[in-house]
């Protein structure tokens, strides 16, 4: 990364030169500050592990992989099954994707290839907003304004057009609620559209010039150059920003607990009210005890390694593509 | 349309033809539309949290307690208790996970060279950015919640975890851009590494560090999920932040977003804007250092 190390002074020490003395005490100690503090990282991500495990340890046990992924949920009988829940998550994160990721791949592709850096700068800045919007203010909005007018105005025209028609029936027909999976994906869509566009602009801006210049000398239009030059060298570095915003989506709460519908339901029906894991830990969590608790925490665990093992692909994937692309 | 790529070009300098100039149009303008479909909900949230929380907002909204039951109409106390709380428990996390951050990237960039720790550490920094806010608060809560009880301190553990891996990504890259010149100028002169990292090369990138920072207590001073199961809920200030539950305006949002009565969620949109509006104001404040003290830039 940096040439430094070669003039550390410490790395002098031992020589006969009249430079040679003992490396400093508050030198030494600053940097094994740096390094505990970088170190800091490693230990919470395992003791995050290890704490979470622990708590949830009775669930796990009791339960079995049988009984985690059933679909019956009642505390109230001490059945904690978490199917409806892990289903909601990726069904709502499903949509989520579907909805932001050629969105924000368009927008990335305008930012780079479309509009002139000096007004790309305040675009982004204005998607930059949308990140900074907290959560649990996208789902206020999401409840009390979105979903009202989502649903008397769209949801149920569209509900009773398809119903009746096979799989379009299932998928898009009654019952339809304002607070639903497909609400929940659109405000989940909405939250991880900064993440994916920044990273997809940073992938695509480490196209080589060249190869852009090569396609318009070509003759190519700008789409063509595009298709032919832009997408075939960022498409990876492109899925990992996908992989990266999916994450955002599935680990994604307070707006997701306010805008499902909260009822631990298997159902195609996309309009119709459901439940997530994060959400369920959100709304649950104060009142629970014991088992409950544990399934609860338990469930945070599942969140975390699917989160983590999402993360690490999307990582290596972004990382390996930029690094190729500048090694070019 | 994958065909246009691959297609050999043909010598021919004329005007591309008319499908080919047509298609390149409706891409353009599909990218255009793709821009205005992400503006369309920040707009929409920023116009409906401002004209809503505009008419909760007053003096003693802002500073005035205790938060009373959710029957009563929006005039009646105060969001004093939960701004007095998210300053008090953002403001401990920022003081907890700053220093931390800025040490991590120092270690990664300037003591890590090419070993492999390094690179992990650097690697499981943005692995942990992808950790999900709920999951941190369940950490807090079981590994200390459990022993000492709820506290702000709790809220503040759960927001430093969060702010920690966002504050070493941003550090690094600042600390990347200053020049090794600047650093072997002042070993030259016979200053050791800590003293060069201290008096050379953070000053020298103070201006990112500082902004990456601003972003960091932006996005947390939002956070709602770790708080709930650390910091509880109370009505009235709780100016300790080491003992006692506590409460903030993000968690006080979530409760009333959920209420049926006209009062609870106007001071929910209350809230709101109000939490909008520091967030807003961090940003700002990042950009202005940013343009203003920033010496080195990609």
């Amino acid at each position: 990364m940096s040439s430094v190390t070669q003039a550390d002074p410490a790395k002098q020490a031992g020589s006969a030169s009249p430079l040679t003395r003992r490396r400093p005490l508050g030198d030494r100690g600053f940097q094994i500050l740096a390094l505990a503090s970088g170190l800091l990282v490693l230990v919470i991500l395992v003791l995050i592990a290890v704490s979470t495990t622990q708590q949830s340890t009775d669930w796990f046990s009791k339960a079995g992989v049988k009984g985690i992924f059933s679909t019956d949920w009642d505390p109230a009988t001490n059945h904690f099954g978490a199917m409806a829940f892990v289903y909601g998550t990726v069904i709502t994160s499903v949509i989520a994707i579907i909805i932001a990721v050629p969105v924000s791949v368009a927008v990335a592709l305008l930012l780079t290839e479309v509009v002139p850096r000096r007004w790309a700068r305040p675009i982004v800045y204005l998607i930059d907003l949308l990140a900074v919007v907290p959560s649990v203010v996208w789902g206020l909005w999401g409840i009390l304004v979105f979903a009202p007018w989502i649903q008397s105005s769209v949801y149920s025209h569209i509900a009773s057009a398809v119903n009746g028609i096979p799989l379009l029936g299932s998928l898009f027909g009654p019952p339809v609620s304002g607070a639903s999976f497909f609400t929940a994906g659109i405000i989940l869509a909405v939250m991880i559209t900064p993440i994916v566009t920044s990273l997809s602009r940073e992938v695509i801006a480490t196209v080589p010039v060249i190869d852009k210049e090569g396609a318009y000398a070509l003759g190519a239009t700008r789409w063509e150059m595009i298709r032919g030059a832009v997408w075939p060298h960022s498409q990876n570095g492109v899925v990992g920003a996908v992989l990266l915003g999916l994450g955002r989506a599935m680990g994604e709460t307070i707006a997701a607990a306010l805008v499902i519908g909260s009822s631990a339901t298997v159902t195609s029906r996309l309009f119709a009210t459901g439940y997530s894991m994060p959400a369920v830990i959100a709304n649950q969590f104060p009142e629970a005890a014991g088992e409950w608790r544990a399934a609860l925490i338990g469930m945070g665990v599942l969140l975390f390694a699917l989160t983590i093992i999402v993360n690490l692909a999307a990582r290596g994937i972004v990382e390996r593509s930029t690094r190729r692309m500048r090694g070019a | 349309m994958m065909a246009v790529a691959t297609e050999q070009p043909a010598a021919d300098l004329r005007e591309p033809a008319g499908w080919r100039r047509t298609k390149n149009r409706v891409a353009t303008v599909l990218m255009w539309v793709a821009f205005v479909c992400t503006l369309v909900p920040l707009g929409f949230v920023l116009v409906t949290v401002i004209a809503k929380g505009a008419s909760a907002i007053s003096w003693q909204f802002l500073t005035k307690g205790p938060i009373p039951p959710n029957v009563l109409p929006v005039t009646i106390g105060g969001m004093g208790p939960a701004v007095v709380g998210t300053l008090e428990i953002t403001g401990f996390a920022a003081l907890i996970a700053i220093p931390l951050g800025v040490l991590g990237a120092v270690y990664i960039n300037e003591y890590g060279g090419n070993r492999a720790l390094a690179r992990l550490i650097g690697f499981m920094a943005d692995v942990m950015t992808g950790v999900p806010s709920i999951v941190m608060g369940l950490f807090i809560f079981t590994i200390w919640v459990l022993h000492f009880g709820y506290s702000g301190l709790a809220g503040s553990f759960a927001l430093g975890c969060l702010m920690l891996p966002v504050v070493i990504r941003s550090s690094y890259e600042m600390l990347r851009l200053v020049p090794d010149s600047l650093r072997e100028a002042s070993y030259a002169v016979g200053a050791t590494k800590a003293r060069v990292t201290v008096t050379v090369v953070l000053p020298a990138a103070i201006g990112g560090i500082v902004s990456g920072a601003l972003l960091a207590i932006a996005r947390a001073a939002g956070e709602t999920a770790p708080l709930l199961f650390t910091i509880l809920v109370v009505e009235s200030t709780n100016t300790n932040l080491f003992s006692g539950p506590n409460t903030a305006l993000a968690t006080q949002i979530f409760i009333n977003a959920q209420q049926p009565f006209t009062g609870a969620q106007q001071r929910a949109w209350g809230a709101a804007l109000t939490l909008i509006a520091i967030a807003f104001i961090l940003m700002l404040a990042a950009r202005i250092v940013t343009a203003r003290f920033t010496r080195y830039t990609r």
